[in-house]
Order: C-alpha cells, then sequence, then structure tokens
C-alpha cells in the first residue's frame, strides 16, 4: 500500500501535514507527536525581520470554530534559520517554510535567505487576513497574484506554492492567476475573515475587531473551493480548513488535494496529526487503495 | 524540558462551592505526580462544537491519590459543561503546563483576587515559610477560605464590605499593617497592576500569574502572549508565552 505522495516534485511519506500558524515550527507539539510520521511540517509565517503580531486577545472561539488574529508575530529569519530549520532537520519530514511579508521587497529577502538552506518547498502566504500591509492584500487582485508569483519564482530556489484566501468572489480565477506567474502548487483554503461580539460588554471580543474563522465550520467551504480549483488549474493542491479527522482528510483529497494540512484539530486533540495518517491507512485498507492517487480528485457523481 | 501529559481522567467529587464556582477533583494517571502550584492543565470539552481547551489552574493537588482538584467559574458554555458533570464521568486533560511559582524562603504574601484565589491554595500548602494569605473576594460568598486557614493566616476584603476589609486586598494589607519579603498573586488585571506598584514602591520581589485567552496552551500558537521589558529569547520580540514561560511571571519584567 502506498501512501507517498509527489509535491511539486517533492515526496512526502504521506499526505498529511501541518497547517501554518498552528503548530510553530513543531517543538512543541513534538511532545505529543513524532514528527516522522507526518508527511511534512509547515512552519508558522516568518517574516525577514521579527513581527510582534497583534494585540490581545487573538483568539476566540465559536461554535464549530474559532477565530484567531494572532497577526503573524514571528522570530524572524535569522532565528528561525538558526533554531527551527535545525530542529525540523533532525526528522524524516519534509520542511515547507510559510514565507510573509509586508511588500513584495520583504517577501522576496525572505526567499532569498532560505535560498542555499536545507528546505524542500516554500509556501508563500498571500492571504493572512490580520495584517494591514502585505497579506491578504496581495491575494485578493488577480494581478497582483500573478505579479508576486513571479517575484517569488524569480528568487525562490524550491518549488513555490501560493497559499490562497477564500475571501475572494472567485478562487478560481486567483488560482490561474498564480498558475499563470508559474506557481509549482497551491494551498488553500485560508481562513474566512469573521467577527464576535460580547454582548454583554457590547464590545469586540478580539482586539484586532475582526479575524480569520478556522475549525469544522469552514470545511465544507474548503472541500468546494479545492473541488473547484482543482477543476480549473492543473497545479496540484494541498488542501485545508476544518479538518478535524481522516474523513475530512479523506474527503478533501477526493475533492482534488495532493495533501492536507491539518490545524485548528491540533488544539482539540494534540496527537490528530497522527491519527489521520493512520485513519487514512485504515480507510486504504478497508476499500483495497493500493496506491493513495487512486483517491486524489477521485470524486464522481452519485 | 517538563514533562506533559494528556489523559482521560475521571470525576471523583464535584461540588458546588458559591455561585458560580464550582470544585472539582479529577483522578489522574501522571499529571498529579508531576504538577505543583501554579501550574494549570488544559481541560477538553466533550461536546464536539467547542474545539479549544479550557486552561483552569490546579487549586489543589493529592500526589499519593494521583488527584488533582480545579476550582472554577462558570464563565461560559464550556466551564457550563464542565460544572454539570458527575461523579464517575471522564473528561480529557492535558497537563501540568506552564511554569508555576518559583518557591521562596521568605516570609510571603499569598495574594489572590476572585478565581485567582484557587491557585494559592496548592501554594500554601508547598510554601514551608511564614505566611499570610489576603484574598479578595465580591461578597460574602467566601469560598475556599475556610480551608486556607489550614495553611495559613487569612485576611479577607470584600468589596461590598460585607466581610474583612471593605475594598481591595492592598486595604486589608494596609488596615492590618501586614509586612512580607515576596509577593506571590493571581487575580485580575487591575489587582496585579496594582501590587506590581505596591511592590516596586517597597522594593519587593513580586510574582504574578497572568491569564489571557488561549488556543494551543503549549506555546505553539502564540495566542495568549504578554508585553515583556526584555525582548524574549524564543519569540525574539517583546512578548512572552503566558502558556509557556508564564503563567507566573516576575512583575517587573512583564508589562499590562
Amino acid at each position: 500500500m502506498n501512501m507517498k505522495v509527489d509535491l511539486c516534485g517533492v515526496t512526502l511519506n504521506n499526505p498529511v501535514m501541518t497547517a501554518s500558524g498552528t503548530f510553530g515550527s513543531g517543538a512543541e507539539y513534538s511532545e505529543f507527536v513524532d514528527l516522522n510520521k507526518l508527511g511534512a511540517v509547515v512552519t508558522k509565517g516568518v517574516a525577514n525581520v521579527p513581527w510582534p503580531g497583534n494585540p490581545t486577545p487573538r483568539v476566540a472561539e465559536v461554535y464549530g470554530g474559532m477565530l484567531n488574529a494572532v497577526g503573524l508575530q514571528n522570530p524572524g529569519i535569522d532565528l528561525f534559520i538558526e533554531r527551527d530549520i535545525p530542529f525540523l532537520k533532525k526528522y524524516d519530514t519534509k520542511i515547507i517554510v510559510n514565507v510573509c511579508g509586508h511588500s513584495t521587497e520583504e517577501y522576496i529577502e525572505v526567499v532569498e535567505r532560505l535560498r542555499d538552506q536545507p528546505v524542500d518547498l516554500l509556501e508563500i502566504n498571500i492571504s493572512c487576513p490580520n495584517v494591514k500591509e502585505g497579506g491578504i492584500a496581495f491575494g485578493q487582485d488577480p494581478k497582483a497574484v500573478e505579479a508576486i508569483t513571479k517575484e517569488m519564482k524569480k528568487h525562490a530556489a524550491q518549488p513555490v506554492i501560493m497559499k490562497l484566501s477564500p475571501n475572494v468572489t472567485d478562487i478560481t480565477e486567483m488560482a490561474r492567476a498564480a498558475q499563470a506567474g508559474g506557481a509549482d502548487g497551491l494551498s488553500l483554503i485560508n481562513t474566512i475573515t469573521g467577527m464576535k461580539i460580547d454582548i454583554h460588554r457590547r464590545s469586540f471580543v478580539l482586539a484586532n475587531r475582526t479575524g480569520g474563522m478556522s475549525g469544522p465550520a469552514i470545511h465544507p467551504v474548503a472541500v468546494r473551493m479545492v473541488y473547484q480549483t482543482a477543476q480549473a488549474v492543473k497545479l496540484p493542491i494541498i488542501g485545508m480548513g476544518g479538518i478535524m479527522n481522516a474523513e475530512d482528510a479523506i474527503e478533501m483529497i477526493l475533492a482534488g488535494a495532493t495533501a492536507v494540512s491539518v490545524g485548528t484539530a491540533n488544539f482539540t486533540n494534540p496527537r490528530v496529526t497522527e491519527e489521520i495518517v493512520e485513519g487514512i491507512r485504515a480507510y486504504m485498507e478497508r476499500y483495497q487503495v493500493s496506491d493513495i492517487k487512486e483517491l486524489v480528485g477521485a470524486v464522481h457523481d452519485r | 524540558m517538563p514533562e506533559k501529559f494528556e489523559e482521560t481522567v475521571k470525576i471523583i467529587n464535584q461540588e458546588k462551592l458559591s455561585d458560580e464556582i464550582y470544585s472539582m477533583w479529577l483522578e489522574t494517571k501522571q499529571v498529579a505526580a508531576h504538577a505543583k502550584a501554579g501550574q494549570f492543565v488544559s481541560v477538553y470539552c466533550n461536546d464536539g462544537s467547542r474545539l479549544l481547551p479550557r486552561p483552569i489552574s490546579i487549586c489543589e493537588i493529592d500526589r499519593e491519590k494521583n488527584a488533582i482538584r480545579l476550582v472554577y467559574r462558570v464563565a461560559g458554555k464550556g466551564t457550563d459543561e464542565f460544572s454539570g458533570m458527575r461523579e464517575g464521568e471522564t473528561l480529557r486533560i492535558l497537563g501540568p503546563l506552564g511554569n508555576g511559582f518559583p518557591k521562596q524562603e521568605k516570609s510571603a504574601f499569598l495574594i489572590g483576587g476572585g478565581i485567582g484565589i484557587p491557585p494559592m491554595l496548592e501554594l500554601a500548602k508547598e510554601l514551608d515559610c511564614e505566611k499570610q494569605m489576603i484574598l479578595g473576594y465580591r461578597n460574602n460568598q467566601m469560598f475556599l477560605c475556610d480551608e486556607m486557614k489550614a495553611y495559613s493566616e487569612v485576611y479577607v476584603a470584600t468589596e461590598d464590605g460585607s466581610a474583612g476589609t471593605k475594598g481591595n486586598v492592598l486595604d486589608a494589607i494596609r488596615e492590618n499593617g501586614l509586612k512580607a519579603d515576596v509577593i506571590y498573586a493571581c487575580g485580575p488585571t487591575p489587582m496585579l497592576r496594582a501590587l506590581k506598584e505596591y511592590a516596586k514602591e517597597n522594593g519587593i520581589e513580586c510574582w504574578i500569574s497572568m491569564e489571557e485567552r488561549m488556543a494551543c496552551g503549549i506555546g505553539a500558537c502564540l495566542a495568549c502572549v504578554c508585553k515583556s521589558k526584555e525582548k524574549d529569547h524564543h519569540t525574539n520580540v517583546h512578548n512572552k508565552r503566558i502558556c509557556k514561560e508564564g503563567p507566573v511571571f516576575l512583575a517587573e519584567e512583564v508589562e499590562f
């Protein structure tokens, strides 16, 4: 039985990865999860310099999900290269670095710094809803998506995955723009912008007022967008959005995802990523699927 | 690195202490043996619509029975779910989390305000030194107050003046002319702010336990940070993770 998948020319032991921002660089969760069992670890977004992030409260729970507005707090690329990459290198898993910036120049600086690093793939975050400049500003206009993708391809040594926002009218338009810009793959979906109000205080719950919604409540939206995108472009897709268990992950794969990222579920169960790998294996045994590639995009009308 | 355990634990006892305040003893496998005063556990809801664990401070540890006690306020749907559970039912927890109080052998104030009172019970048990406890309540529903008296001298302040000193914990300290060389405190932000100021004026070492909305509880998600005076070695910015470097900080090291 084969669970290995090819993602932009990189072979993952299995399709299960961590969603950026929920897993740090793996150190904290390595106390609960054997990182060797994961297809890849996708790091928290890293910028050219340290970012302090947003004021607190940064998170709020909502029915079947949560909102976050952490604001891409990160230690900057220097400390990341010195500490986080060597940590991840100890494991038999692929390293995908999520890259963020306020401007094209800042994104370029990070991917340039990563050129000679033992990193397998880059995930470019053009979809964070919680920062004022950069982030989603690059991800809501197809011309901007194409332009930043081209710049990343020009400067990056590793394959480039563009992480798309669901906060658009037509995600396939953004996907096509990324493809036109030369992207090697796509990640979707980032969080959906939401808001929560404390009715007793009559105030916003999050200091940032709005936050990105994640969790099982957004899963059907993510499945639909992955399916639509898979129909629109030829690029491999990393599917994410509310995956809580192996069933959710398999749904995403059937919709057209080559690999999946698990995020919010880590907060509910620190061991969930490993359990999802086992659950996919059990599904393949049950339905006698000899190669996981048979499942990618295998959904059909009833 | 201190060990953390994810366990399914059995409720041994659940009791209502006052309006909104509940006490729950949990039979753990390893958490109790590794826990210390000032640490907390993440408690997961059984209802799948609530994804985030609730961080709750450890009120007491019974190492012989491998049990921990959580005293918590019903503040929302999650804690409401816990309060409805009975002896014999099970919960998932993760812990012990955070750093806990550093125990000094100096004459100490143990100061708790509202739902910041519970962790002071285990601290009073573990501290082997001269100690005075000052507890701030809203009114005369003084949960845990009698139990504290077995381990420490106890002074009370109530907002409505229905017991002890009318006012806050600092009013009680002044009214009773109390003195100490170190402060351990947990409670609402205005109380912690006032104690930080009081400690600075009097040149007293002051340890405070901070609170913030959390998601992962183990230092990965960066939700529960507080501003720090110095650049933090892990975050590389002036932010410390309350769940990991905290929740107990030297007051002068954090800004709030």
